[in-house]
């Protein structure tokens, strides 16, 4: 079909500002921008120090020469970012789970649920993934493995998911008592009403906070670089060590941005896609 | 016959006493209607009777058998046999429409799915839903969210109905349309308890009304009687208050 057979294209609706009235104000922040930016780049550049900072820091010939073994380690966090996030998005449903249950029979999971969700939150991470790491593979019990990578990934499992749990179960908390109601009536088991109305509903209510967690998991992995797990941050602390030159952990943490960035803006287009939802809902 | 049988129950929330002994009997194919003042009992005495509450004296018998009874505390018999709509609809918003009505009677009556979804588009035909299978709640309008919650509970086949102030939270123009399908459902002789503040619809589709006060049936009659000759104060000064909102 060709572009005139065509019917034409309604007239686009005039935009009461003019060209010139959008124009000017983005060109006013333009200018501002730069000369702001420019300026303080200009002054922090013209310290008297700034040539061993840059040297120091901003080699580039010793991030290139660092970026191979960096990346190879920056894989390593990425791989054990993306396993624990199945893993905690469904150890904390559980937990959550476990938490919501009534009834006398159940009692002992929602205990557990909340002294697992108390005692784990209550630590700081580093020291759980110091435990586990080092402590786990020290007790050498046969059949289970022995490396702080598998071990500090747990740590970081059993950590984010007793965050993770809260979060879900704010999400089930959140949904409407008639909902439950409905469920009953209609013959539902506990089990049913869980599975089939409140957690698909829960899950699509905190996903944006769940987002959140992964975004700090994302950066929180390079904890277990301290139980010698070779990742990003562990080989820029080689190269470091040999050479002297900070420029490695510039590589890393540039690797870092590149991956939560987008994680970021991901998750600000995830709440504001719920929140249009619920506006829609509530008009 | 008797389907329903209330007898001499008994509820309180905490301190507060809700239903105060109350008796009441429905038979077949009988539609009674419940009115009263908010907080007089009606909803709590509905939700005791497919026990989404706990009562705390009385029993209730369904076909002459105890809803405590251990034939009701398997396979949810209770709930495949006593329906019950609210007044906020409750559908589940996640779900189609077609998925909210196959929900029960696929995951809690092991009806497979095909049939489940044939007798689904049957009822939804029925009621004048045709194409609205695919759609999700949000995308209706409350009259129909009603009707299809109302479709929902018809789909395990119920002998009884219950309704809770149904039409309460639907804007005027779209009440009709629901009273309408409960006429219907009458015609068919389904077994109803309603649960109403359209004193008009009372009259015309009840056999019997009750009305309540403080959890008491005060007076039960047919509805020609009780809404135009009541006998008791309460109930007069109740439809005087009714007819001078203007809702009779």
């Amino acid at each position: 079909m060709s572009i005139e057979s065509r019917a034409p294209a309604p007239p686009a609706p005039r935009s009461k500002a003019s060209f010139r009235e959008r124009f000017i104000p983005f060109l006013i922040s333009a200018v501002s921008v730069t000369v702001v930016f420019g300026l303080a780049a200009r002054v922090v550049t013209s310290a008297q120090h700034w040539p061993r900072i840059k040297l120091q820091f901003f080699n580039l010939e010793a991030i290139q020469a660092a970026f191979p073994t960096v990346f190879r380690g920056f894989l390593t966090n990425m791989t054990v970012w993306v396993i624990a996030l199945v893993a905690i998005a469904i150890w904390a449903l559980v937990l959550a789970i476990f938490r919501s249950l009534n009834g006398p029979v159940l009692a002992p999971l929602k205990v557990f649920s909340i002294l697992y969700i108390d005692l784990i939150r209550g630590i700081p991470s580093l020291l759980l993934v110091l435990l586990f790491g080092f402590g786990i593979p020290a007790l050498q019990i046969p059949g289970l493995p022995r490396t702080g990578l598998f071990w500090g990934g747990v740590a970081m499992v059993m950590g984010y998911s007793a965050y993770a749990a809260e979060v879900y179960r704010s999400g089930m908390e959140a949904v409407h008592d008639g909902q439950r109601a409905a469920a009953k009536a209609l013959g539902l088991s506990q089990w049913q009403t869980m599975r089939y109305a409140i957690i698909p509903q829960a899950v699509r209510n905190v996903l944006p906070a769940l987002l959140n967690l992964a975004v700090a998991l994302q950066k929180d992995v390079a904890l277990l670089s301290v139980i010698g797990v070779r990742d990003a941050v562990r080989e820029a602390q080689i190269y470091t060590a040999r050479t002297f030159n900070y420029s490695s952990l510039i590589a890393a943490a540039l690797l870092f941005l590149a991956a939560t960035i987008p994680m970021a803006r991901l998750t600000d287009y995830v709440a504001r896609k719920d929140q249009e939802r619920r506006f829609q809902r509530t008009v | 016959m008797q389907r329903i049988r209330i007898d001499n129950v008994t509820k309180y929330y905490g301190e507060n006493l809700v239903l105060d002994a109350v008796d009441l009997d429905v038979g077949e194919h009988e539609v009674v209607c419940l009115i009263g003042a908010s907080g007089s009992g009606k909803s709590t005495l509905l939700r005791c009777v497919n026990k989404l509450v706990p009562f705390d004296h009385g029993t209730i018998y369904l076909d002459d058998i105890s809803i405590d009874d251990d034939r009701f505390k398997f396979g949810n018999e209770l709930h495949k046999r006593v329906g019950i709509v609210f007044q906020a609809y409750n559908l589940f918003p996640h779900m189609n429409v077609l998925d909210n009505i196959t929900l029960a009677p696929r995951k809690v009556h092991g009806v497979v799915r095909a049939t489940a979804e044939k007798q689904a588009l049957e009822l939804l035909s029925m009621f004048g839903l045709d194409g609205y299978a695919g759609s999700f709640p949000e995308r209706l309008s409350g009259g129909q969210q009603q009707r299809v919650a109302i479709v929902r509970a018809l789909a395990t086949q119920p002998d009884v109905l219950m309704l809770d102030e149904v039409t309460a939270a639907l804007d005027p123009e779209l009440i009709g349309g629901v009273l309408k399908i409960i006429r219907e459902l009458k015609d068919k002789g389904m077994t109803m308890i309603i649960v109403t503040h359209e004193m008009g619809f009372a009259r015309d589709v009840a056999d019997r009304v009750c009305f309540l006060e403080g959890g008491r049936i005060l007076e039960e009659a047919p509805p020609d009687k009780l809404l135009s000759r009541p006998e008791h104060p309460r109930t007069q000064q109740f439809l005087q208050r009714i007819i001078e909102a203007g809702r009779l």
